[in-house]
């Protein structure tokens, strides 16, 4: 079995509100392993990208294969696709009636069908990871901004996706709080996931990102290298942002 | 690294815009979906036309009870009986009454709210209560007319209003009682509050009907409309008092602190800081308790007095109109579902402009 | 260090002090109020002599005197007034949980309905809530009583079901159930039945947590709670006949006899109330935040299993407590039978046995009571519920 080239694909994926062309041929290509971060001001499209990757949201022209699978208008074909890509929410999105344990057992048993005593152990080696184990069971509501980030992350990871996706992870955090995610992230980066981020932490980008793109009003405008992104800015669109981002 | 030319927007492409995509999109996007349009049309094929036929296309506009052919509605029996619908047995002559006062109403409301000077508005406050009533009952040189004769909307409509306007000053007072630091006067205002909500209106219209007079030395004639207002106002009193002090829990406690800080005695701060911002925040489910008020003045007819329900039975017992209940109903089910509809979109609109008010 | 004298407090006249003002508050309130207590009661006594009218209990022993046209026990016209009271009270219960039974089922289909993708179903939905949320619930019983149901045919010429149940201006006709002394296998077969759902149940749970398969609980649930009766039945020689009514004359006899008072009066309460449950189901759905099926979704869950796990819980919990204030608000307005004459509590005992006794205090605050008290114990349960299910938060 010839390896992927590639594990995320969008070729030329258009996509409209009524009549409003919310994605213009939108190309992009991810390696196995590779991280993406797409920066841009609001309303560019960037979330709507990532979020079209994993189906919650729908575009009308185009193509995109996640894993080798294509993705169709299938029911089926669609929730075998997330198993593979995890994505996590600016607001995060924990159920608040569960106790954390449960949030991340929820997924293993129902969807893979594993049994209940494996997926709780998976799920607290997760929780070691993002390094609150202790905090299994309480209640979302009961946690910090920053915990309950770090505990989304982990919930995706019980079902050990191939692809990770980043929503602007932190813009719903404190400051204070910004930088235990994005540990998080950094480690999960290290050892060899692939993902796709959405965020405005430049910091985070430079760390980690093999590529850097920008997207302006529904398309990408330029990508690069994150040094050359941030130091050489070609376009003037991204000038204009680079300075409006940086100046305070 | 890469760098991309700029991209016009396009239009949506035909398959996913326009009148087909729609119906696909809300109507038929599965069988289950097709199946519950089709059946949604067969309903309104088999409801809605024989009830537009019955209620216009067939029914008699205008002519003689001798005359009626048709088979549909025959209106010429509100047309006939209009009048009782409105004023009850109201005299004829003195119609111009009630009339001027609904004029006044009007006139002073719209005088209200444009004239910004608060000795006028007080005194469209004050004289409004006295000048109707005058109006309505007699004194003063005109004729006085019994309540007993007041019927139709007309007595709906006076139900309705001193029962909002009466008990909003003493529900505001239990809802301060409920939440006051006296355990005595707290005690007293939740007791009010849970008995009247646990009990329904007509054995408080009941009470008020048959019990009150025996309150009172026997000599004391109890006017049985006033009876019914008693009864309606100390209900309704209960029921807002809930509503706001649920605006008054949402006042956080920062006011409290901060008129205290400024010197405010307790009166102060409740007029001036918190009562004003709780009421605003209160203003939509208050005026779905009015709307509930106007529809619970129906429950008068089942002590005796003729609000313009009571009047379809009366007025469908007239040995020369017999049988035209189903017209009479449905004249004042379109009269009500009107108002309350009405009011229950002015609500509405208030609470938008809340939301875009406080972002 | 220079010690600071503590200066003797000024004198803070006990009228300015605002622990000793409450107190005053307080008391003026409670004097207030036995003043007032003191004159309307005083006056009371003294109406109450000059009518000659009669107090205490003991009406409730003596002879009513009056026929009742339906009741779930034993009545007739020698029967006290406590008896009537009991007659009352049961038409009360029977007409409430009718009215809870059909509101809770409309109210949420019409709920669920207005949050349909299906614009005929969604904007249905909208104009039923929108009619009957905006005509009095008295309008409504009135009209069912006095326009549709009058206009049904006599019972000579009956709207006829399957030759068993006759739908006529007097009222719904339907086959009774006479139950022979074999029918209690059948009751014990459904016993038995329900536990083993609840087995099922217990068991189905176990081998998810041990094998993540899933079992059809519902449906294997539904399927044994239906076949286990009906087999016995069966297998015990039918021990049940239908005593079918038959029309006599000008009207029918035998079989049971719904009046169309129990009729429109149930009807009117439903629909009224199934529009506020409606609004409430909504509610409770629509709070649910989007963020939480979407992050259902990602993570790759069934809907059927989002719907159980992720949205009903916490739609409930918004859900249940209006819900449970409108099955209050039904039992309250089924005092409405008054103006139709459906012998409920205020029909008959604040209505027919107050003309009768002239006790009117004793009697109204008798029925006021009743439903005060189920007003409180619904309350306290509610409270009791909410506080255990709350979502637990910092």
């Amino acid at each position: 079995m010839s390896e992927l080239e590639y594990m995320i694909e969008m070729n030329n994926v258009n996509k409209w509100y009524g009549d409003f062309h919310v994605l213009k041929d939108v190309n992009l290509k991810v390696k196995k392993g590779e991280k993406i971060v797409i920066c841009g001001p609001s309303g560019s499209g960037k979330s709507t990208t990532i979020r079209c990757m994993n189906r919650l949201e729908q575009f009308q022209e185009g193509q995109i294969v996640i894993n080798g699978l294509e993705l169709t208008e299938d029911v089926k074909r669609i929730r075998e696709i997330r198993t593979h890509v995890g994505m996590v929410f600016q607001h995060f999105n924990l159920f608040p009636h569960l106790s954390i344990l449960e949030n991340l057992i929820l997924a293993p048993t129902w969807v893979s069908k594993k049994p209940r005593n494996e997926a709780i152990e998976t799920a607290m080696h997760y929780l070691e990871r993002v390094k609150i184990a202790e905090q299994a069971h309480k209640y979302p509501n009961q946690l910090s901004g920053g915990q309950q980030q770090r505990v989304a992350i982990a919930r995706c990871l019980c079902n050990n996706p191939e692809i990770m996706l980043f929503d602007e992870p932190t813009s719903a955090l404190d400051p204070e709080m910004i930088g235990e995610v994005l540990d998080v992230m950094v480690e999960l980066a290290d050892e060899g996931i692939t993902m796709v981020c959405v965020t405005h932490e430049m910091g985070f980008a430079k760390k980690v990102a093999d590529r850097v793109i920008f997207m302006d009003a529904g398309q990408i405008v330029e990508e690069n290298t994150p040094t050359e992104f941030f130091e050489n800015p070609q376009s003037d669109r991204l000038k204009l942002f680079l300075e409006q981002i940086l100046d305070h | 690294m890469a760098i991309y030319e700029t991209k016009q927007a396009r239009p949506a492409p035909s398959g996913t815009k326009g009148l087909v995509h729609w119906l696909k999109e809300n109507l038929f996007s599965d069988i289950t979906s097709s199946i519950l349009t089709i059946l949604s049309f067969i309903l309104l094929y088999i409801t809605i036309p024989p009830l537009l036929d019955w209620m216009i296309f067939d029914a008699t506009w205008s002519g003689t009870k001798e005359e009626i052919t048709k088979d549909g509605a025959r209106w010429i029996f509100i047309y006939e009986k209009f009048n009782q619908f409105i004023y009850g047995f109201y005299p004829e002559e003195q119609y111009w009454r009630p009339n001027l006062v609904l004029a006044i109403f009007i006139l002073y409301t719209i005088g209200f709210r444009n004239i910004n000077n608060t000795l006028a508005r007080a005194f469209i406050i004050i004289s409004f209560p006295i000048i109707s009533v005058v109006l309505l009952y007699g004194g003063f040189g005109l004729e006085i007319i019994p309540t007993t004769k007041w019927g139709g909307l007309l007595l709906t409509i006076v139900v309705a209003a001193v029962g909002i306007i009466v008990s909003f000053p003493i529900g505001i007072i239990f809802a301060l009682g409920r939440q006051s630091n006296m355990p005595i006067i707290r005690t007293i205002s939740v007791m009010y509050i849970e008995f009247i909500r646990g009990v329904p209106l007509i054995t408080l219209l009941f009470m008020s009907s048959v019990i009150l007079p025996l309150f009172f030395p026997e000599n004391m004639d109890f006017d049985k409309l006033l009876r019914a207002l008693i009864g309606i106002t100390l209900f309704q009193a209960a029921y807002i008092a809930e509503v706001i002090r649920g605006g008054l829990q949402a006042i956080p406690k920062g006011q409290y602190e901060a008129a205290d800080s400024i010197g405010l005695n307790y009166w102060q701060t409740m007029g001036l800081i918190i009562l004003p911002q709780a009421l605003k925040i209160s203003i939509p489910n208050i005026v779905g308790s009015f709307i509930s008020l106007f529809k619970d003045t129906t429950l008068v007819l089942i002590i005796g007095l003729f609000d313009v329900l009571a009047m379809v039975t009366l007025t469908s017992t007239d040995p020369n109109w017999l049988g035209f209940e189903t017209e009479g109903y449905v004249f004042v089910t379109f009269i009500y579902w009107v108002i309350c509809f009405s009011m229950s979109k002015y609500a509405k609109s208030i609470e938008e402009k809340f939301n875009t008010d406080h972002k | 260090m220079k010690k600071i004298k503590k200066e003797p407090q000024e004198n803070v006249a006990f009228y300015n002090n605002p622990e000793k003002r409450a107190i005053i508050y307080q008391i003026l309130a409670l004097a207030g109020i036995f003043i007032f207590t003191y004159f309307i009661l005083n006056n009371m006594f003294i109406n109450i002599e000059k009518r000659g009218i009669n107090t205490g209990f003991d009406f409730l022993s003596s002879e009513a005197g009056f026929g009742i046209v339906q009741s779930l026990i034993e009545y007739d016209e020698s029967n006290s007034h406590g008896k009537v009271f009991i007659v009352g009270l049961l038409n009360t219960i029977l007409v409430s949980a009718i009215g809870i039974f059909f509101a809770s089922i409309l109210g949420l289909l019409i709920g669920i309905g207005r949050l349909s993708k299906n614009f005929m179903i969604s904007k249905l939905c909208m104009v039923y809530v929108e009619t009957f949320r905006n005509i009095p619930i008295l309008l409504q019983i009135l009209f069912w009583y006095n326009v549709v149901l009058a206009s049904l045919p006599s019972p000579r010429q009956s709207i006829n079901y399957f030759d068993s149940i006759f739908f006529n201006n007097r009222g719904l006709y339907i086959p009774k159930p006479i139950l022979e002394s074999g029918f209690i296998a059948v009751i014990i077969a459904f016993i038995l039945a329900v536990i083993a759902c609840a087995y099922l149940v217990k068991w189905a749970r176990k081998k998810h947590d041990e094998t993540g398969e899933e079992f059809p609980v519902a449906w294997t649930s539904i399927a044994i709670l239906i076949a286990a009766p009906t087999l016995v039945f069966f297998v015990s020689g039918t021990p049940a006949t239908l005593e079918y009514a038959q029309l006599k004359g000008f009207n029918f006899t035998g079989g049971w006899t719904l009046i169309p008072e129990l009729l429109a009066l149930a009807f009117a309460l439903s629909i009224y109330t199934a529009t506020y449950i409606a609004e409430a189901v909504r509610a409770g759905i629509e709070a649910v935040p989007k963020g939480q099926k979407e992050a259902a979704h990602a993570l790759g869950l069934k809907e059927h299993i989002i719907l159980k796990k992720v949205v009903l819980p916490q739609a409930l919990r918004v859900i249940i407590p209006p819900v449970i204030n409108q099955y209050l608000n039904l039992t309250k307005n089924s005092s409405l039978a008054t103006a139709i004459g459906y012998p409920e509590l205020v029909t008959i005992f604040a209505g027919t046995s107050l003309n009768q006794v002239g006790q009117a205090i004793e009697i109204i605050l008798m029925t006021m009571a009743v439903y005060l008290t189920i007003s409180i114990v619904i309350s306290i349960i509610m409270n009791y519920i909410n506080e255990k299910i709350k979502i637990k938060e910092r």
